[in-house]
Parts: structure tokens; sequence; C-alpha cells
């Protein structure tokens, strides 16, 4: 349930200064997570290895399905109803490829011995990648919103859905772009 | 000084002729399921008003818990020859009654009750309770809004907090007791459910209880935030906003930008606990066998823990201060002074709280050049206090000063901040502070400067906007016999504990008879015992003026019984859904035009006549 209230200073509705508000609390979670792995990776005792190179196809496989959101985004703009509806699809297939592939990765690195228990260089990996997936979970839960609405309701361009699907928009690409951080992150430290 | 004119309003046809029309009521409320049915009007509401209630008295019932805790820890502190059998029918197994009807408290849950003391007042209490209650109650209608930015939002930001602590309530159940390492849980004993009774279930309950607690307070400020930002009526500028949203708009960035980096620190304890990483532990032995554990840092956790420890410090003490300029402002009938000195210097101990929390640890074995860095940005944070002192005092200099309830607490809350203040000046140096770290002039210090200094800005702002949040008065004479006593009790509790401080006494002791070096302070811990009681009886009575009142109080016959000037007074004495009638009011000038050209006061929503000299 969202307000009707008119608002008189707005440049931003108020929904997406939510969100963006959100996403700034996001952020300081996993700053404090990236810092917490430098604080702990100075003092020593730490075991270096190599990431699992599924990680860089995850990489292409989310910036995938963020400009796939985008077609759809668009897509619903221009009246491609078509665009809307699959863009859309694939969208959501490509983010549950990114966790299919997000496990197989952790089982690789479990195999080659780098145990979530082990030392806290390998732990804060899972936990890292663990708590963006949960991210992504929510992520994909919006986007099924989404699409339940694409096909559900009649095809109409409101300001409302607009606004409710760029909600989803800046979330997905959001979380895009906080994979891409974590992954930079992890490569160069 | 020249005759001041009094003045009357009629908030209504101003309003009528020169408010901004949004057109909410058009589509007609009667139906609206905010006003039908009790449970969605009274329980799951999504009325700001009535969610601020909700907070209010969750939080009253809390700090009535919590206050109860430490009477009977204070007793064991006091009075530790005395039998506490007499308690066994509350505290059951917890107090161990000999064969000789001797009842002492179980050691163990003497630390549950100084834990959870500590965890229930910080949180539940001086976080909700305060910046919950006021921030949902005066922003929309100090800033001249519907509603919040998403109603929905702030119903589950409540009911977050009521499973908060609802989980909490049950963690004092469990049989090996709540969690009793400390109201900071350092890691190991918070690590380990095998290093002390608490530590097992109870802090599972503890930890989930603050996750959802964060989740609470994270909904609540982005609500804040946004409403505050987009929601203002025309002619709200920043520069008109009264310092009372300042304050929750500071706050509430705060705590976004905070409470993350603490649940990052309990996500990684919840993953020590229970899958068995490293992040905080290595080298442990207990019971002579070495843990599994190697490779983690205890001391990680206490950055993170303090990331978000201190600036929950102003989180709990900017709300107060900005309860106490306005109602200091309104009761003195004169303008803040220094109204953007008091802007500017609510974002800067904003800013600097991010910079300083290594300030409590000094001890950790943290490089001491690093220390400098913290030692200089805490002292720094004196001046932006200082300044904010100095304004209250001159906004008092010479005022034509109301001593009614609300301007007693706010005068007590700057007489409780400048004291407790000075010994922050202390603990900031590290060289004094390594010497009473864990002390109890720490206990004094921040009891004083964040404990009864928040809870008078809560009450002045309780006293203060009763009459908004239930169209009656509380009971004036009551008041003042809550203030006298509580303002003396609470000094005389923790005055004496900087000495004992600075004596050497440790904080957290369970009893001082194995060594006879702190004998001699048995006589100040039974005064401050007695003290600590005597403030607990007189909380009864300010908790019987608050619900008798509510009833019973003495009707609210105009719309603005303190002559303020804020918006939140042009509402209806009852103010229903969408706080005003008809129109939007706009906003004319700032909020503190009290006895300026020889006028009263003059109201935010009074346009500006000819030839007046706006201020803002």
């Amino acid at each position: 349930m969202t307000t009707k209230y008119e608002h008189t200073n707005t440049t931003i509705h108020p929904m997406m200064f939510l969100l963006w508000l959100g996403m700034a609390g996001i952020v300081m979670l996993f700053g404090a997570l990236t810092s917490a792995y430098i604080v702990r990776e100075s003092a020593g005792n730490w075991l270096e290895f190599q990431l699992p190179k599924l990680f860089l196809w995850n990489t292409a496989v989310i910036l995938a399905s963020s400009v796939a959101l985008h077609a759809a985004y668009i897509g619903y703009k221009k009246r491609r109803i078509t665009t809307y509806r699959m863009g859309l699809v694939i969208s959501f297939a490509l983010g549950l490829l990114f966790l299919a592939l997000q496990y197989m990765a952790w089982n690789e690195l479990f195999a080659r011995g780098i145990e979530l228990t082990g030392n806290p260089s390998g732990s804060f990996v899972y936990v890292m990648t663990g708590i963006h997936a949960l991210h992504l979970v929510s992520g994909l839960m919006a986007l099924g919103v989404a699409i339940y609405h694409a096909f559900k309701l009649p095809y109409e361009i409101t300001q409302k859905r607009v606004n409710r699907f760029k909600l989803v928009l800046y979330y997905w690409h959001f979380l895009a772009g906080l994979w891409i951080y974590l992954f930079l992150f992890l490569n160069i430290m | 000084m020249a005759e001041i004119k009094e003045v009357t309003y009629q908030p209504d046809s101003i309003i009528e002729e020169l408010g901004y029309d949004d057109h909410f009521h058009d589509h007609g409320h009667d139906g609206d399921k905010y006003q039908v049915g009790f449970v969605s009007k009274y329980i799951f509401s999504t009325d700001h008003k009535i969610i601020a209630k909700q907070y209010l008295i969750t939080g009253i019932i809390w700090a009535i818990i919590a206050a109860g805790m430490s009477v009977i820890f204070r007793l064991q502190l006091g009075f530790p020859e005395e039998s506490m059998a007499w308690l066994r029918p509350l505290l059951g197994k917890w107090i161990v009654v000999n064969s000789e009807g001797f009842g002492t408290l179980a050691p163990e849950f003497y630390y549950a009750l100084v834990t959870i003391h500590g965890t229930i007042l910080v949180f539940f209490v001086l976080t909700a309770g305060l910046s919950g209650t006021f921030s949902n109650f005066l922003i929309p209608l100090q800033i001249g809004a519907r509603d919040m930015a998403s109603p929905f939002l702030n119903m589950l930001s409540y009911w977050f907090f009521f499973l908060a602590g609802l989980v909490m309530f049950l963690s004092l159940f469990v049989s090996t007791g709540p969690f009793s390492g400390g109201w900071v849980a350092y890691p190991p004993l918070s690590a380990l459910p095998q290093a002390m009774s608490g530590s097992g279930v109870g802090m599972d309950l503890w930890l989930m209880s603050l996750v959802f607690f964060v989740v609470s307070v994270l909904l609540g400020g982005i609500n804040y935030i946004t409403t505050i930002l987009n929601l203002r009526t025309k002619g709200m500028t920043m520069l008109r906003l009264p310092l009372t949203i300042w304050s929750f708009l500071v706050t509430a960035i705060i705590g976004l930008l905070s409470f993350p980096v603490l649940v990052a620190g309990f996500f990684l304890l919840i993953f020590d606990r229970t899958i068995g990483t490293s992040f905080y532990l290595s080298d442990i032995f207990i019971g002579g066998e070495a843990l599994n554990h190697t490779g983690g840092s205890p001391v990680l956790y206490q950055h993170l823990f303090w990331f978000l420890g201190h600036p929950e410090v102003y989180i709990i003490i900017l709300p107060a201060m900005g309860i106490v300029s306005e109602v200091m402002s309104t009761h003195a009938r004169k303008p803040i002074f220094g109204y953007k000195a008091m802007i500017v210097s609510i974002a800067s101990i904003g800013f600097l709280s991010f910079l300083v929390w290594a300030h409590h640890m000094f001890v950790s074995g943290m490089n001491p050049f690093i220390a400098n860095f913290f030692i200089l940005f805490t002292l720094i944070i004196a001046i932006p206090s200082a300044i904010k002192v100095f304004n209250w005092l001159t906004t008092l200099y010479q005022g034509d000063l109301h001593l009614r309830v609300p301007m007693l607490f706010a005068i007590g809350f700057v007489s409780f901040f400048i004291s407790g203040g000075l010994t922050g000046l202390f603990l900031g140096n590290a060289p004094i502070d390594i010497q009473v770290h864990d002390t109890y002039f720490v206990v004094g210090h921040f009891h004083i400067v964040m404990g009864v200094a928040a809870f008078f800005g809560m009450w002045a702002g309780v006293y203060h906007w009763f009459p908004k949040m239930y169209g009656r008065f509380m009971n004036e004479t009551m008041g003042k016999i809550h203030f006298w006593l509580t303002l003396i009790s609470a000094y005389m509790v923790f005055w004496p504990m900087q000495y004992l401080g600075i004596a050497g006494v440790p904080r957290r002791y369970y009893s001082f008879d194995s060594f006879q070096t702190f004998s001699m302070f048995d006589g100040m811990n039974k005064v401050i015992t007695v003290f600590a009681i005597i403030a607990f009886f007189t909380q009864l009575i300010f908790i019987f003026n608050f619900f008798y009142s509510i009833f019973y109080g003495r009707k609210v016959k105009s719309k603005n019984p303190w002559k303020a000037t804020t918006l939140e007074w042009s509402t209806d004495i009852h103010p229903g859904h969408g706080n005003w009638e008809g129109k939007l009011p706009t906003v004319h000038r700032w909020p503190y035009d009290y006895n300026i050209d020889q006028v009263e006061y003059k109201p935010q929503y009074v346009p500006v006549s000819e030839g007046e000299e706006v201020i803002h």
C-alpha cells in the first residue's frame, strides 16, 4: 500500500528515494564486511588461494540479466509488449542461473579444500558472496512480482507502473553493481 | 521591556484561505481501512500517530522491566549481606536459598541482569522508545504532511520492533538464562555457546532479537529521512524546520549508516557460533581442551560493534537535544538562540560520531599512535556539544520562563548533559581512560550523559506533547514531584559512582568480598542503592500520571495550549487521518517567532505582514 498524497517538494518519487536509502544501508553492510576483510588480512595468517573461474562467468551472467531487464523496461515504455515480457523472463532466468553457478563455485572451492570453517580468508569469500546471493533472492522476488504484473495485468502505460518498474530495475542494477564490486574486490585483494 | 501584545490566531480560517489543497479528502476516507475496526485502527495501524503511541507505550513497559532489573542488581551491590529469599517467587531458581532460608542471587543471573538491563535501555527504550515515538509523532505533524512516505513500512517497522521485544522477553525465561556476557557481546564469551550458561540459547535469542531490531530501525529510518526530504508542505524550507525535525533527520541518517555495520558484525558472530567459522576466535582452551578455531581476532568484532556503538549514543541523545530545544524555546517564550549554529552542531556531531569509535578500545591492545587520532576527534566533539549548551543557556537568559513540567525536564536535561559531558573529556583521553577503564567512572559517565539526560529529554517531550497525543494534560503536581525526586536521586546514584571509579572500583563485579581494597565503599554503595530504589518508585508516579491522564486528565480546550509556533498545534485537538481537516497549511516563517516585534508569538502558518522583517 503506497500513499496517494501529493508531495510538494519533490524532484524524486518518495518510493524511489526510500529505495536509494535502502541501497545505502546495503552498501554500508558490504562496506563493513570488506573493511573487516582488509583489517583481518593485514593481521597475517592469511591463506592465499585462487578464486573459482566460475565467478568470471557469473559476472557475465548478471550483467546480461541487467541488460535484459533494461530492455524489458524500454520495451514496456515503447509498447513493445514481447520485448517487455520476454526481457523480464530472461532476466529472471539469468538471475536463477547466477545462483546456480554461485552454488557450483562454492562446491568447487570446497572441493579444492577451501572450507567455510577454515582460514578466515576462505570464510570471508563464502560469507560475502552468500549474503550477496541472499540479496539477489530478494531481487528475484521483486522480479517475480513484475513478471506477474506483465502477464496478468492488462497492458497499459501508467505513471504508477512506470515508477514501480523503475524500483525493480534500479534495485536489480544495484545488485549487479554490488556483485562487480565484490568480484573486483576479491580479485584485487 | 516593551509591552507584549497578546494575540490569538484562527488556524482553520488562515489555512482555509492560504493553505495548499492536495485533494487529500476528495475521495473520502470514511470507508477507509484506517477507520474501520479496532484491529486496523489501534493494532495494525498505519497511522503515524497511533504507531508513535505504540512505540511510546512499548518503550514504557520495557523501561519498567529494565529499571526493575537494575533495582535487583543494585540490592546485590548495596546489601550483599541481606537475604533475597523474598525475591524467589519472582526469580525462581536464580535465587539460591540455603538450608537456613537465606537467599542469594545466582552470580550467572546477576550478569544476565546487567547485560539485559543495558541492551533493553540502549536499544528498546532510548532508541525505539525515544526516536521511534517522537520521529513518528512529530515528523508528519511538524512538516505539514498527511503521514509518512510509506505508512505500510512504518507499521512494519513497529512490528519488527515488537517481534524483537518478544524474542528478548522469551529469552528471559530460558532455563540456562538470558545472555549474560555484557550488552556489548564481545567474543569469545558471546561466540562460544559453552563459554558460560547464558552464552547458549540465551545468546541465540539475543542475536535474533537484535537483528529484528535493526530491521525495525532501518525501516523506520529510511521512512523518516524520505518523509522529511520529500513531503514537506509548501514554504517549509530546510531552514524553517523545527530543530526537532533536524535532530530526527540526522539521527535517522546516522542509524542508516551504522546499524548495517553492526549487522555485519553480528552475521560473522552468528557464523562463528553456528557454522564454526573463526572470524573472532583463535587459540582458545575450554576445560583444558583446545578448540578448532584458529586465525580469528576478537578485536575485529570490537571495531564492527563500536562503529555502530558510538554513533548509537548520538542516535540516543540527538532526538533528546532536538526536543529540548523546541520545548525550551516555547516555554521560555524566546527564539532559540543560534538556530543555524544548532543545525550545524547537530550535523557536525552526526559526522564526527563516525570518527571516534575506537575510543572505546584504548585497552584492547590497539596501536597507541592510532589512538591519538581517536582522542583528537573525540575531543573535537566537545565543540559542537558546547555550542549547543551555550545556546540553551542563552535561550534561557532573560527569557519569560514558564516553569511548567516539560520546561523543568528540559532544564534538567541541560544540567545532566553538562555534568555527564565533562567526564567524557576525561574518558576521551587514552592516558586517563586506561586508568578508569571498566570502572564505575565509566558507568557514572554514560548513565548521566546518555541515560538520564536522554530520559529527561524524553520526559520533556512526553509532558509537552501529551496534550497533542491524547487531548488531555498530564497532572502538573505529580509531574513536578516526578521531576524533583528523579533529579535528586539520579544525581545521588551516578555522582558517587564517579568517585568509586576514580578509586578504581571495577564495574560488572558481582561482589567485592574477595579483597579488602574496596570494602571502605560499602556505605557509598548502600547510598547508591537506596537512591536507585527511590528513583524506581518515583517512576511509578509518572506511569500512574501517564495512564491516568489518558483517560481522566484535564481536557485540552484550545488547539494551542502552549501558544507554540509549530504546525502540529494547528491541527484539531484530536487530529484524524491525514492530520489536517481540509487543506494543508503553508509555511511563511521560521519556527521560533516568540516575542518578536512585541508580538507574543507568530505560528509558522501565519503570513508575513507588510513591513515585517522575516528571520528565515
